[in-house]
C-alpha cells in the first residue's frame, strides 16, 4: 500500500500574491498516522491542507492522496477524490435546513448505490459514536457550538474516508469543548485506522499526535 | 435518483424559510393569474369577435372584399344574390343586412349603439337560438327580436318579456315592437344585437337604398362539394364579391381582430410582463437563497458534491415553485373566470390547452430564473472553507 500523502516539492504562489506561499514543501504521511501542523500564521498551513484536499489546483511539484496525482487533476477527478476525504472547518458549516442525521447522511447520499434506510442509520450510528444519540433529530441551531461540531465530525467520518483533513476544528470552542472533540476525532479515526493531517494551534492537544510538522514561511521544517 | 435527492434538499431548503417560500410562491401565483387572464380575455374576445359569423348556417357567403369587419360592412349588390342562383348546386341565397344604430333603454332613456341583423327568418340562413318560434310574429310590421345576452345597459328586456310579453322599445329613432328574445351574445363590435326581417330593416334604416345588401348567405343543395361550388362561382362573378366558405368568413372576421387591430399585441405584452415580474421575483428569491447559503453550499462542493449537483438543486428549487405557484394559480383563474364572465358576458373559461401552455410557460419562466440564479453558485468556492 502506498502512504495516502506524498507531497515532494510543492510549490504555490497566489495569484494576487507577490512571493511564493508554499515553497518546495516535502511531506509523507502513513497508513493511519495522525499528523498535526503546527507554525505562525501565515506560514501556508491552510494553503498546504487545501491543496491536499484537491479544494484548490496545484500549480508545481508532486502530489499523491490516496493514489490520486493531483498536479493537473481534473475537476472531476478533484471531485471524486474529495467524496473519499473527511473534511472538518472551523466552522461547523452544517446545513441549518437539516437535522443532525439529515447533515451526516448528506456525506452518504453521494453513493448512489446506498439506500435511504441504510444511509439514515449509519447517520444514527455515527452520531451515537459522538455521543449525539439524543440528537439526532435536532438542527444544528438547536445545539451548542460543540455539539454542532461533534456533528461535523461524524459527518466527516459517516462515509468512511480514506482520510481525515482539519483546520483548527477547535478555533471556535472554548478550550474544554475544543479538547473534547479532538480527542473524540482522533479516537474514532485510531479506531478506523484513518490517517489525519490537522492544523492546531492549541499546545495542548499536542500529545495526541503521532508526529508534529512545524512550518514556517512556506517550509516544513 | 439524484435528480430527486436534489429536488428534496432543494424541498427542504425551500421550506427552512416559510416566509420567503409563500412569498415566492405567491409570486408565480401572480404571474399564473396575470397570464391566465390576459389568454383567457384574448380567447374570449376572439371567440365573441365571431359570434355573428358562427351563427350563419351557410355553406358559402359573399362579402365585399373590401369588408374589414362586419360591424363595417361594404355593401353587396343585392343583384348577386339572384345571380348565383344561376349555379344548378347552389339551393337558395339570402341577403343579410347589417347596421348599427342608437337603441333607447326603456327604463333610464339612455340611448346606446345596437347592432341590427335583417334577413328572412324563414330561409334558414341563421340559426341564433329561439329564433324559429319567432319567424311569424317577426313578419309583422315594425317588430324585432332582441338579443338576451346583450351588455344589461339596454335595460332588462329579456326579464321584461318574460313578465309581460311583448313591448314597444325606440329603435334609430322609431318605435318597434319587441316579440320575443334569440340568444347570439355580444362582441368587440357591437354590445348588444337586434334581429328582424328584410322589410322592417329598411323602415328603421330609412338610408339604405334597396338595391345593396350587406352579406348573402348561400345554401348549397345537399351532397355537394363546396369547394368546388366556390370556384364556379368566383369565376363567374365580377371581382365586386368574394366568395367565403363559413370557416373562411369566420377566420376574415377574427382576423381583422387579430392582425387589424392592437388588442392581440395589447394581451401578448400584458402575457410578457405577467412572465417577466414573475421571473424576477423567482429570480430574487432563489438568488437570495444561494447567496445566504454560500457557505453551506461551499462545504457540500467540499465534500464532493460536484457544480452539476448544486444545479440540478437549484433548477429543482425553481421547478418547484413553478408546480406551487401554478396549481393555486390555476384554481384562482378559474375561478376569477366565471365571475368575470358573468360581468362581462364575454365567454370566458379554463381550457386544457390553455392550462397547458400556461403551464409551459410558467415552467419556463422559473427554469430561466433559476439559469440566472445558478450563476451565483460559481461564488460558492470550496477553498475558502479552510
Ligand atoms: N486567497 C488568497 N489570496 C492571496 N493570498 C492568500 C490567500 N489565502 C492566503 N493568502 C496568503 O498566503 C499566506 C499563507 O496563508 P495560509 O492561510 O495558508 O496561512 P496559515 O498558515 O493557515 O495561517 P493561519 O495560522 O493564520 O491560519 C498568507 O500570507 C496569506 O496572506
Ligand atoms: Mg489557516
Amino acid at each position: 500500500m502506498p502512504p495516502p500523502i506524498t507531497l515532494s516539492g510543492v510549490s504555490y504562489t497566489y495569484e494576487k500574491g507577490d512571493r511564493p506561499v508554499l515553497r518546495e514543501v516535502d511531506l509523507t504521511i502513513a497508513e493511519g498516522e495522525i499528523v498535526l501542523l503546527t507554525g505562525p500564521s501565515g506560514s501556508g498551513k491552510t494553503t498546504l491542507l487545501t491543496l491536499v484536499g484537491a479544494l484548490r489546483a496545484m500549480q508545481s511539484g508532486a502530489c499523491t492522496v490516496l493514489g490520486q496525482q493531483l498536479m493537473g487533476a481534473t475537476e472531476s477527478q478533484r471531485v471524486a477524490l474529495r467524496r473519499r476525504i473527511g473534511f472538518i472547518f472551523q466552522q461547523h458549516n452544517l446545513l441549518g435546513f437539516l437535522t443532525a442525521r439529515q447533515n451526516v447522511a448528506m456525506a452518504l447520499e453521494l453513493d448512489p448505490a446506498s439506500s435511504e434506510a441504510t444511509r439514515l442509520a449509519r447517520a444514527g450510528e455515527m452520531l451515537e459514536a459522538v455521543g449525539l444519540a439524543d440528537k439526532t433529530e435536532s438542527l444544528p441551531g438547536q445545539l451548542s457550538g460543540g455539539q454542532r461540531q461533534r456533528v461535523a465530525v461524524a459527518r466527516a467520518l459517516a462515509a468512511r474516508p480514506g482520510l481525515v483533513l482539519a483546520d483548527e476544528p477547535t478555533a471556535a470552542l472554548d478550550r474544554q469543548s475544543g479538547q473534547d472533540v479532538v480527542r473524540l476525532l482522533t479516537d474514532l479515526a485510531r479506531q478506523r485506522g484513518v490517517p489525519i493531517l490537522l492544523v492546531t494551534h492549541d499546545p495542548r492537544i499536542l500529545d495526541i499526535a503521532d508526529r508534529i510538522v512545524a512550518m514556517e514561511d512556506g517550509k516544513v521544517i | 435518483m439524484i435528480a430527486a435527492l436534489a429536488a428534496r434538499l432543494a424541498w427542504r431548503q425551500l421550506l427552512s424559510n416559510r416566509a420567503r417560500l409563500v412569498s415566492a410562491i405567491a409570486g408565480v401565483t401572480f404571474a399564473c393569474v396575470l397570464v391566465f387572464m390576459q389568454l383567457g380575455f384574448r380567447a374570449a374576445l376572439f371567440e365573441s369577435a365571431s359570434n355573428l359569423p358562427r351563427a350563419l348556417q351557410g355553406e358559402l357567403f359573399l362579402i365585399n372584399p373590401l369588408t374589414l369587419v362586419m360591424f363595417r360592412p361594404e355593401p353587396v349588390a343585392r343583384v348577386r344574390a339572384s345571380q348565383v342562383l344561376a349555379d344548378p348546386d347552389v339551393a337558395l341565397s339570402v341577403p343579410i343586412y347589417l347596421a348599427q344604430t342608437k337603441f333607447r333603454n326603456p327604463d333610464t332613456g339612455r340611448q346606446r349603439t345596437i347592432q341590427l341583423i335583417g334577413f328572412d327568418p324563414e330561409a334558414g340562413a341563421v340559426s341564433f337560438q329561439g329564433l324559429d318560434s319567432l319567424t311569424h310574429a317577426l313578419k309583422r310590421i315594425d317588430t324585432i327580436a332582441f338579443d338576451r345576452r346583450s351588455r344589461p345597459e339596454f335595460g332588462p328586456i329579456a326579464a321584461r318579456l318574460e313578465q309581460s310579453g311583448p313591448f314597444e322599445v325606440e329603435v334609430g329613432g322609431r318605435a318597434m315592437l319587441i316579440v320575443g328574445a334569440v340568444s347570439l351574445g355580444t362582441s368587440f363590435g357591437a354590445d348588444g344585437n337586434a334581429v328582424m326581417t328584410e322589410t322592417n330593416f329598411r323602415r328603421i334604416v330609412k338610408e339604405r337604398q334597396p338595391s345593396k345588401t350587406d352579406l348573402v348567405a348561400i345554401r348549397l343543395k345537399p351532397g355537394v362539394d363546396a369547394q368546388a361550388v366556390k370556384q364556379r362561382l368566383s369565376a363567374i362573378l365580377p371581382p365586386d364579391v368574394t366568395v367565403l366558405t363559413g370557416a373562411e368568413l369566420i377566420a376574415w372576421e377574427r382576423s381583422y381582430w387579430e392582425n387589424g387591430t392592437p388588442i392581440g399585441f395589447i394581451f401578448g405584452f400584458g402575457s410578457l410582463m405577467g412572465l417577466i415580474v414573475g421571473m424576477v421575483i423567482v429570480y430574487q428569491i432563489l438568488f437570495s437563497d444561494i447567496a445566504t447559503h454560500l457557505k453551506e453550499y461551499a462545504t457540500l462542493k467540499a465534500i464532493g458534491y460536484s457544480n452539476h449537483y448544486l444545479r440540478l438543486v437549484v433548477m429543482a428549487a425553481a421547478l418547484l415553485l413553478a408546480l406551487f405557484g401554478f396549481i393555486p394559480g390555476f384554481l384562482g383563474s378559474t375561478a376569477l373566470y366565471s365571475v368575470v364572465a358573468k360581468a362581462t358576458l364575454l365567454p370566458l373559461g379554463m381550457e386544457a390547452a390553455r392550462a397547458l401552455s400556461v403551464f409551459g410557460m410558467i415552467f419556463a419562466m422559473c427554469a430561466i430564473a433559476g439559469l440566472l440564479a445558478m450563476r451565483k453558485l460559481g461564488e460558492a468556492n470550496p477553498a475558502d472553507m479552510f
